[in-house]
């Protein structure tokens, strides 16, 4: 990274970047707060479920959080860092050994399950 | 540009002939520069730093493209006006150097005017030269432009070396199989004996990229005294020049 783009993300990264957000894993099950606007009316929609990867790249970090819906795998894509992510909730750790589970996508219900950490 | 121009016309002359070319050149009077199309106002150059994102408040987030000053900015180092050469322009360099990368005669032009030696030298032809413009001052970019203005950014765009018609014009694909031999062709590029020749300008693979590429009304997102922010993309790989000017037309 050179200094002029430091110069553009540091200072958001400062605002931004809180604890909470930093300390997430892979194999985390999350819920994430998304401020979503309707009309002149904003509310918060959760988003329950496993994360399989993180992109770590400063300011555009993301994570990739997968949930089985009405038996359809998602995987929904977080900015980490945006501020319309309002809070990420962390509900069980999950005890993983690699960096990217895409071996979940291959299993279904019982067999989905990560083992808990600790 | 000039620089360029220049050297490409002594590389010419020492190649074919060197009598006929100088003869020619004495006809033509003096070297030409260039013209390219009239520019709204003086522009600036920079180093395309790459792209990052801007989070608004309520979460948004805008693709940026961060154009960087190197240490030292940008330098008028001529003013042409019609009196004296044809036409009105800004001569702006950018990019200070050690002297022994520059020749002679560019060091004498720059320094003529009290610039220190610059590597890029570029010219924006304009209806009428601003007032409080002076030779040898530098360019600030918190002046020139504001959050919220529209600009043009030009650079050179990335080489994709020579391309078939399929990515460089957007042709159809032929068939891969069921008998095709029509994979990848151009198809036809005209018709037969009437003219049975190919109009100039007929879309063939050729050299893709690698030449001037101008993005327009780009929107100001930051102005800092050694860099500016626009919306979106600009052409080029991070490390080229770039030149950035008002964007011309209404906004």
């Amino acid at each position: 990274m050179n200094k002029w783009i430091e110069k553009i993300e540091a200072p958001q990264l400062d605002k931004l970047k809180t604890e909470e957000k930093a300390s997430i894993n892979i194999g985390d099950t999350v819920k994430v707060g998304v401020q979503i606007r309707e009309g002149d009316r904003t509310r918060v929609q959760n988003y329950q479920g496993t994360i399989i990867r993180r992109h770590n790249n400063g300011l555009k970090s993301t994570i990739t959080v997968r949930r089985i819906f009405q038996g359809v795998g998602i995987e929904r894509i977080f900015p980490l860092y945006s501020p319309a992510i309002v809070k990420i909730e962390i509900i069980a750790q999950g005890k993983v050994r690699r960096a990217k589970l895409n071996f979940l996508r291959n299993k279904k219900g019982k067999a989905a399950r990560l083992k808990a950490r600790g | 540009m000039e620089r360029t121009m220049a050297r490409s016309f002594v590389g010419r002359a020492v190649g074919s002939g060197g009598a006929r070319v100088g003869a020619r050149r004495a006809q033509r009077g003096r070297l030409q520069v260039q013209a390219r199309a009239m520019e709204r106002g003086v522009g600036l150059m920079g180093t395309k730093a790459g792209m990052t994102s801007v989070f608004s408040e309520d979460g948004k987030m805008t693709p940026v493209t961060v154009i960087g000053l190197k240490d030292g900015g940008c330098y008028v180092t001529q003013i042409k006006t019609k009196e004296t050469d044809g036409y009105n322009a800004v001569q702006v360099g950018y990019d200070v150097k050690r002297e022994t990368l520059l020749t002679k005669p560019e060091l004498g032009h720059l320094k003529k005017n009290d610039c220190p030696p610059l590597r890029h030298l570029t010219e924006f032809k304009l209806e009428s030269i601003p007032e409080g413009l002076e030779v040898g001052s530098e360019l600030d970019p918190t002046e020139m432009f504001s959050v919220g203005d529209k600009v043009d950014v030009a650079g050179r765009s990335v080489g994709k070396g020579f391309a078939g018609g399929i990515k460089r014009h957007g042709f159809s694909r032929g068939l891969m199989s069921h008998g095709s031999k029509s994979h990848r062709e151009h198809g036809t590029t005209g018709p037969g004996s009437t003219p049975s020749r190919v109009y100039p300008g007929t879309k063939h693979p050729g050299q893709m990229g690698d030449k001037r590429a101008k993005v327009k009304k780009l929107e100001v997102m930051q102005v800092e005294k050694d860099m500016i922010v626009v919306k979106g993309s600009i052409p080029g790989k991070p490390g080229n020049m770039m030149t950035i000017t008002k964007a011309k037309g209404k906004w």
